[in-house]
């Protein structure tokens, strides 16, 4: 287990991000120990890339995070009065066989927005994000990197003040890449905590805030950016940055 | 001119525009196909619930949902016969040798097709949509009318499983309906009767002809289905 | 839950009014297939609709079904042929009154070469003696039905046992048990009616006929308003009157398939 040594702000104006606990969390599957256990906070203005080799439960933790599955030891917890409204996007985007449009009025429903906005909504999003002309087309039709974009209008239309990403970019070209980190970016400016997890060392320097190192299902580090990236503290995180192949 | 060929038989009676021809096959559309629609109203989201919902016995559930889809027709048949009887427990309705009666045992014939398979396939959609549900925090509840409407090409399928069914069994509607000239006789039932009168090639003339409207029927819900899936991707 | 379960039978009433928004005053008959495949039925009910605008529909079973279907309440009147079964019915209080409407006759069918040679036999015990002696294929209904328990009287008046791989009980109607027996060239018993009207015969022909013994009765009966006191007696008993009335009787004698005359009324 590394240490938190990130700047420790507690909730103030300067500082709105709802702030994510992981208290000695722990996740097992068929008793064999996946994730942790493990302890930090994730508070500050991000975006948090979480980092590491394959299988090293990136997405696991992205997972407990987000609540989809349940810790079997520890607590994850909000340091906010009540939950967040959070959002997130998968590697491959789970879309509904609809149109783009009926995608993203779909979740608004779901979201209990009120039925005269929902479509004024959606379509505010679909423009941010470029697909205006795709409104009516079937979201399982649009190429890979359409439909992460749509996936990404999506949480948008629902305001999260928490985005989760698992690999967005991981199957898409470059033009597509650059689409959705500058899409993150934007998520980030308005003011929404991004936890995203990358094996891409590149994004993680374009966007990273502070930097979560995993490997082995262990966490090894949690420090600010430049100090990952200029002088990290555990041997996993060195020789993940040197480039050398470690478990 | 007198000609013994089935074929024939079929052919004449349709071009003929044979008006107990009309009579029996309207008959027979009405009631399988407000069976299948009632089977559906109940069947699908008793289909999504079982995919949804854990509970104690929901194995005990499925395994029963599937043997039904094997339910002879005419126990199907004796069982809504009992229950229809004037000495039956629903005798006061006044339903037995109608063809609403016919309607009802199709309906516990076709609904367990059509909620064993719904239950199959939204399950299969759900493993697919689990975790993004999960994200936008959607209720069970919340879940089935998503889950139903997307699974939609599919259920089209399964829909036409149970019309097969109802269009194709005669047992229950036999003993049921009673096989009452212009009152309940369909297309089957018909056909049995012919059967016993040896009148062979009447007999299989209309059954080509209900073979030709089951086709005409899942040939119209296929092109619906294909033009549409094409272009949902 | 309970209100899709109140929709579903909304659905149903709803459609069960359409169904049946066509029906005038009807009855429910339930009577034996070899009435309704004769083509009986079509010939003499419009005669009776339009004497007295009530509608009969037919539920043509076997006796012993059509008797199940009466005692249950489920049909208003009953015409079959099992006289014996028709007094226990009565006597059993399902039923107050029966009345003699008409008789057809069997006959004994068989393959056209006739191994048994009843076409000589000077009655039917001793047709039947034949066919056993020889161990020919005969054909039985075997479904409890008013033509099989007479001829299982019939074999037990011919002393003859009918046991053994040559009599096979096919637990069918007159109309299936016939093809069976095209399809095997075997004997076998059927009502006049059904048989003229059979159109599969393949080498079957008409083998014996005449005994007296021979001869079907049908009957009508009312039945009891006591036991169901649902059913609409007072229709019933205009069409069982019908029957038995002049106009009803000529109406019987009048059907003929190929000219032939198959029931012969006889109410007293």
């Amino acid at each position: 287990m590394t240490s938190l040594n990130v700047p420790l702000m507690t909730g103030t104006a300067t500082n709105p991000l709802p702030s994510l606990r992981f208290d000695d969390v722990a996740f097992r599957h068929q008793g064999k120990l996946l994730l942790g256990p493990c302890s930090f906070t994730l508070e500050g203005t991000g975006p948090t890339l979480v980092m590491g080799p394959n299988g090293a439960g990136k997405s696991l933790l992205l997972r407990l995070a987000h609540g989809l599955i349940s810790p079997t030891q520890g607590r994850v917890s909000w340091l906010s009065a009540e939950c967040p409204r959070q959002a997130m996007v998968f590697q491959q985007p789970v879309l509904l066989r609809r149109s783009a449009l009926a995608n993203l009025v779909h979740a608004l429903a779901v979201n209990k927005t009120p039925r005269k906005t929902r479509l004024k909504l959606a379509l505010e999003a679909l423009a941010r994000f470029g697909l205006t002309s795709c409104a009516a087309t079937p979201a399982r039709v649009l190429s890979g990197g359409e439909q992460q974009r749509l996936a990404l209008a999506r949480a948008w239309a629902l305001s999260p003040s928490v985005l989760f990403l698992d690999e967005p970019t991981s199957a898409l070209d470059p033009a597509a890449t650059k689409a959705v980190e500058a899409a993150v970016q934007e998520f980030h400016e308005r003011g929404t905590r991004i936890v995203m997890t990358t094996h891409d060392l590149h994004q993680a320097r374009r966007l990273a805030g502070d930097v979560l190192f995993l490997s082995g299902g262990k966490v090894r580090e949690h420090t600010p950016a430049a100090s990952f990236f200029n002088a990290p503290t555990s041997r996993e995180a060195q020789a993940f940055i040197a480039g050398e192949l470690i478990e | 001119m007198e000609n013994n060929n089935a074929l024939y038989v079929a052919l004449s009676l349709v071009l003929n525009l044979d008006a107990t021809l009309y009579q029996i096959v309207t008959l027979s559309l009405q009631v399988s196909l407000l069976a299948v629609l009632i089977a559906a109203v109940i069947g699908f989201p008793l289909g999504a619930a079982v995919a949804l919902w854990r509970f104690p016995g929901r194995g005990g559930v499925i395994i029963a949902l599937n043997a039904m889809m094997g339910l002879p027709p005419v126990v199907a048949g004796l069982t809504v016969y009992l229950l229809l009887s004037r000495a039956g427990p629903l005798g006061e309705w006044g339903l037995l040798f109608t063809p609403s009666a016919m309607v009802i045992a199709q309906v516990v014939l076709v609904l367990p097709i059509l909620a064993a398979l719904s239950r199959q396939k939204v399950e299969e959609l759900l493993g697919e949509y689990r975790e993004q549900f999960i994200s936008l925090n959607m209720s069970r509840r919340r879940m089935m009318p998503t889950l139903l409407w997307d699974a939609r090409f599919a259920l089209l399928t399964v829909l036409l499983a149970g019309f097969g069914r109802a269009s194709a069994e005669v047992g229950a509607v036999m003993m049921v309906g009673g096989n009452i000239e212009g009152v309940t006789r369909v297309m089957t039932t018909a056909i049995v009767l012919e059967t016993s009168k040896g009148d062979l090639p009447l007999a299989l003339g209309l059954g080509i002809v209900l073979l030709t409207l089951v086709m005409l029927v899942n040939a119209g819900a296929y092109v619906v289905g294909e033009l549409t899936r094409r272009r949902m991707g | 839950m309970n209100k899709t379960l109140k929709l579903v039978f909304a659905v149903i009433t709803t459609t069960g009014l359409t169904f049946s928004a066509a029906a005038e005053d009807y009855i429910t008959l339930a009577s034996t297939t070899s009435t309704e495949n004769s083509g009986l039925f079509n010939s003499i009910l419009p005669l009776f609709e339009d004497a007295t605008d009530i509608q009969v529909r037919v539920v043509a079973v076997g006796t012993g079904q059509a008797f199940e279907i009466a005692r249950r309440g489920d049909a208003d009147s009953l015409l079959v042929h099992d006289t014996a079964g028709e007094q226990r019915f009565i006597d059993n209080g399902y039923a107050t009154e029966r009345a003699d409407v008409m008789y057809n006759d069997f006959v004994l069918i068989g393959p056209a070469n006739d191994p048994a040679n009843i076409r000589s036999a000077q009655n039917v015990a001793e047709a039947l003696a034949a066919i056993a002696e020889v161990k020919a294929p005969f054909a039985s209904r075997g479904d409890d039905s008013g033509t099989n328990r007479a001829e299982l009287r019939l074999w037990q008046n011919a002393g003859v046992e009918p046991d053994g791989d040559w009599y096979r009980e096919l637990g069918s109607g007159m109309g299936p048990t016939l093809n069976t027996a095209a399809a095997m060239d075997a004997y076998v018993m059927s009502d006049r009616a059904t048989w003229v009207a059979f159109k599969n015969r393949q080498n079957l022909t008409l083998l014996f006929e005449g005994d007296e013994v021979l001869f079907n009765q049908y009957g009508s009966l009312l039945l009891s308003e006591e036991k169901h006191p649902h059913l609409k007696h007072d229709l019933a008993k205009q069409w069982h009157n019908w029957l038995i009335s002049d106009d009803g009787q000529q109406a019987i004698a009048n059907f003929k398939v190929n000219g032939q005359q198959l029931f012969f009324p006889n109410a007293k």
